[in-house]
């Protein structure tokens, strides 16, 4: 089932503000995961400071062999049977993104509870520390506010810190941190310093963990102005999302979820990377456009077996950018569907959902048939007891029933 | 004394057939027995910027015998709990307190119930010292009705008001500075009780708790900090974290007492002086030397940073109980057979609360809603589909 998305046009076929960076101008094939820059291929990048780069001779981008995922259209049957890559869990292709990018930049340290000789609570860091020792693969105690701080500091000198919260509860602690010097010290000191930091970290509802440790934080930080929030959900754009993280200039908060970690699949052997504000086409539709990201795309995708049996025909997008949102893509296909459904694990109230819902409703009202649904978790503290916790985030049955509403 | 003559001349009398039945029925019901005995702990105090309390503790066989039955239950519960947990009936997170008990259990001996206790995540025994119910604590752990937090608070999230036990909290060292709250109010209250508000070594490295104990100095509150070294925060030891691993001196201005935490009585001890200074001067900090047998949580093995052999050597050398049972047995408390029979009436009372949480029910779908807000606002809470599931938070 691939999909080839052609990005077509150039800015001004969005009706958006052009703020974000975002590669148009360029025709890429999407297999059945995700984006990659065909080798040749003519890109703008729009950066930051507003000019426009056509065709950037960034040394790291030419670095990267577009040829990491075949650009045949059926190359999702023709993986699977000539086996490319290897297969690896999630947990192991953030650990191998994370090794990659410490071998290929020597100012790339990691800091953390537990990240060193423990091999970290979720094993992302395993090994990193014998091989990269005690400096660069760093066991703090327990000071969350602390050592955000110290890895914010050390990243406006032009060190690299990949900053773990145990848990993204934790960073809670941190976030007068994250706030105020991660998000505003490049616009505040008029552009001097610049934050390469990434802070990443298991979030969302696990299994029976309780109220404090099943929180939401994309919700909680996605007011704060110039940070990056990121949502893995594949071993695939784990380690994408991972290196690009690295690599950006911006600070990036990359949310992993706590019950992803194992999943299973094949990546490619190359050097790939996933574009930070892009969101990832994971089934090509016409019926309705749903919107997820992080766990829940697998709740969606669970719906959508239903769905089709039922003779739906729903377009599931990873929109994998919390912060930005890809509008462009986004944009596409509500213009194809008309029909928008969110699904998502933050709460009801000022989640991500909220925002997406007003950005769309802002930007492409006119080509929405129905009202926007947005199904999420529950405004509740998560209980422990599991029959209460299935019940405070969406399930497939309520996806399946949503589109039924959305469609008729 | 004279029990004890009593004892060596009939075992003089080489009288194999009577029984040791009939030498215990000689004795006064040790159950009651008050009468003063003094022990001298086995490891002294260490103090700073004070004066340590004396090494001799008071105490009698009754308080005796309720150390080795309550660390005996709690034991046998944290016990109980792992083959939960193994049997995916506890899921989550479940810390275990094995091996510390003589903390929960030496507190609740100097305090009274009008003073509060509030801890951390590994709340299980502290709970029951504060005097819950092993079907509360088995419910709550497998999320049913009859839990203390009606099943959906968890292991981290123990409470019971009505003895001023605060919990029971999830994010390291967050309940300090509550603890110095509570103290606050105590003070406000004028009512001469005092809050103990234990935390970790992984805790200790928390600004927050400077925070707190730099405003409960200058408000002379009565708040005891407990520290419980049990030497690992998670897989960090503490030598590895902290750069002063003396916690009881990490207060500066404010005086702390080194304490062994595998000592009953020693525990009692310095609580006791823990809290008369706190009444009078303001806080203080207690540092307890204890260990945990179990890794930091049932998803650690507990054995990646520490050898097997550490841990049964201190099993062997300070474990709290049998430190307690060879005090009964050498000061001819109680019989061997005594104790066994203690350890086995408590081994079935924890299989019988177990048997009966697992009969309580799961909590109904309705609770999701309630207990959001004290009084009802109004606000509504819509089931994904916006029509059927309709509920107002309460």
């Amino acid at each position: 089932m691939a999909a080839i998305f052609q990005g077509v046009g150039a800015a001004a076929a969005l009706p958006s503000s052009p703020s974000y960076s975002f590669d148009s101008n360029k025709s890429v094939f999407s297999p059945r995961r995700s984006f990659s820059v065909r080798k040749g291929a003519s890109f703008a990048v729009v950066r930051s400071d507003g000019t426009v780069n056509l065709n950037p001779k960034d040394r790291r981008a030419q670095l990267l062999i577009s040829n990491a995922v075949a650009t045949k259209a059926d190359s999702a049957a023709a993986s699977s049977s000539s086996k490319p890559g290897h297969e690896l869990l999630l947990f192991e292709a953030l650990l191998e993104g994370l090794e990659e990018e410490m071998e290929r930049d020597p100012h790339v340290c990691v800091m953390g509870e537990d990240v060193g000789h423990y091999g970290g609570s979720y094993k992302v860091t395993k090994g990193l520390a014998k091989k990269f020792g005690d400096l660069r693969v760093l066991d703090t105690p327990i000071a969350e506010n602390s050592f955000t701080g110290m890895g914010i500091g050390a990243a406006m000198t032009g060190l690299r810190p990949v900053v773990e919260g145990m848990n993204m509860g934790f960073l809670l602690l941190a976030f007068n941190q994250i706030s105020n010097n991660c998000g505003m010290l490049h616009y505040t000191s008029g552009g001097q310093f610049t934050i390469p930091i990434v802070i990443r970290g298991p979030g969302g509802v696990g299994r029976q963990l309780g109220a404090e440790h099943s929180q939401r934080l994309e919700s909680y930080f996605q007011s704060i102005p110039g940070i990056q929030m990121v949502a893995c959900s594949t071993p695939y754009n784990a380690k994408g999302l991972m290196k690009a993280a690295i690599r950006s200039e911006n600070p990036v908060i990359l949310f992993e979820h706590v019950l992803l970690y194992n999943l299973k699949e094949r990546i490619p052997d190359e050097d790939y990377i996933c574009n930070l504000e892009e969101a990832e086409m994971v089934r090509p539709g016409e019926h309705v456009t749903i919107l997820t990201y992080s766990r829940m795309r697998y709740h969606v995708m669970q719906a959508a077996k239903t769905l089709v049996n039922k003779g739906y025909d729903p377009e599931v997008i990873d929109i994998r950018s919390l912060k930005p949102f890809d509008l462009f893509t986004i944009g596409n296909s509500v213009k194809k569907t008309h029909r928008v459904l969110i699904v998502e694990e933050c709460m009801r109230t000022g989640g991500i959902g909220a925002s997406l819902t007003a950005a769309i409703t802002e930007n492409f009202n006119d080509y929405l048939d129905a009202p926007i649904m947005c199904l999420s978790s529950q405004d509740v503290p998560t209980p422990y007891a599991g029959t209460l916790e299935e019940v405070t985030v969406v399930q497939p049955a309520q996806i399946v029933t949503a589109v039924e509403q959305l469609c008729q | 004394m004279a029990l004890s003559y009593l004892r060596s001349s009939s075992s003089r009398s080489a009288n194999l057939l009577r029984p040791l039945s009939s030498a215990a029925s000689l004795r006064r019901p040790i159950s009651t027995d008050t009468t003063p005995i003094t022990i001298e702990t086995s490891v002294p105090f260490t103090s700073h910027q004070c004066e340590a309390p004396s090494r001799s503790v008071e105490t009698n066989p009754s308080e005796l015998l309720t150390f080795f039955r309550d660390m005996a239950l709690m034991r046998r519960m944290e016990i109980a709990a792992d083959s939960l947990y193994k049997a995916k009936l506890i899921r989550g997170f479940c810390h275990l307190y094995d091996g510390q008990e003589a903390v929960a259990v030496g507190m609740e001996a100097a305090i009274t119930k009008k003073d509060c206790i509030i801890t951390a995540y590994r709340d299980h025994c502290t709970f029951v010292g504060r005097g819950g119910t092993l079907l509360e604590v088995f419910a709550e752990l497998m999320g049913r009705q009859a839990g203390c937090s009606k099943g959906k608070g968890g292991s981290m999230h123990f409470y019971k008001k009505d003895s001023n036990f605060y919990g029971g909290h999830g994010i390291v060292g967050a309940q300090v500075p509550l603890g110095c709250g509570l103290a606050f109010a105590q003070k406000y209250s004028k009512d001469e009780s005092v809050t103990f508000a234990l935390y970790g070594d992984g805790a200790a490295n928390q600004g927050q708790l400077f925070e707190a104990l730099n405003i409960s100095a200058l408000w002379d509150l009565p708040a005891i900090l407990v520290c419980e070294n049990n030497h690992y925060g998670m897989g960090t030891a503490e030598w590895r974290a902290a750069k002063s691993p003396a916690y009881y001196k990490r207060g500066d201005y404010v005086p702390g007492l080194k304490v062994d935490g595998m000592d009953a009585l020693a525990v009692k001890q310095a609580c006791k002086f823990a809290k008369e200074h706190a009444l009078k001067n303001g806080p203080i900090i207690l540092e307890m030397d204890t260990y945990r047998y179990h890794g930091h949580s049932m998803s650690d093995p507990g054995s990646t940073y520490r050898t097997r052999d550490e841990i049964s050597g201190v099993r062997q050398e300070r474990d709290p109980i049998e430190r307690v049972r060879k005090l009964v047995l050498s000061h001819d408390l109680a019989t061997e057979k005594e104790l066994k029979d203690i350890e086995k009436e408590v081994r079935k009372e924890v299989d019988n609360a177990i048997a009966q949480a697992k009969e309580s029910p799961m909590p109904e779908p309705s609770e999701l809603f309630s207990n959001v807000y004290a009084k009802g606002l109004g606000a509504e809470s819509f089931g994904a589909d916006r029509k059927e599931v309709r509920a107002t938070l309460a």
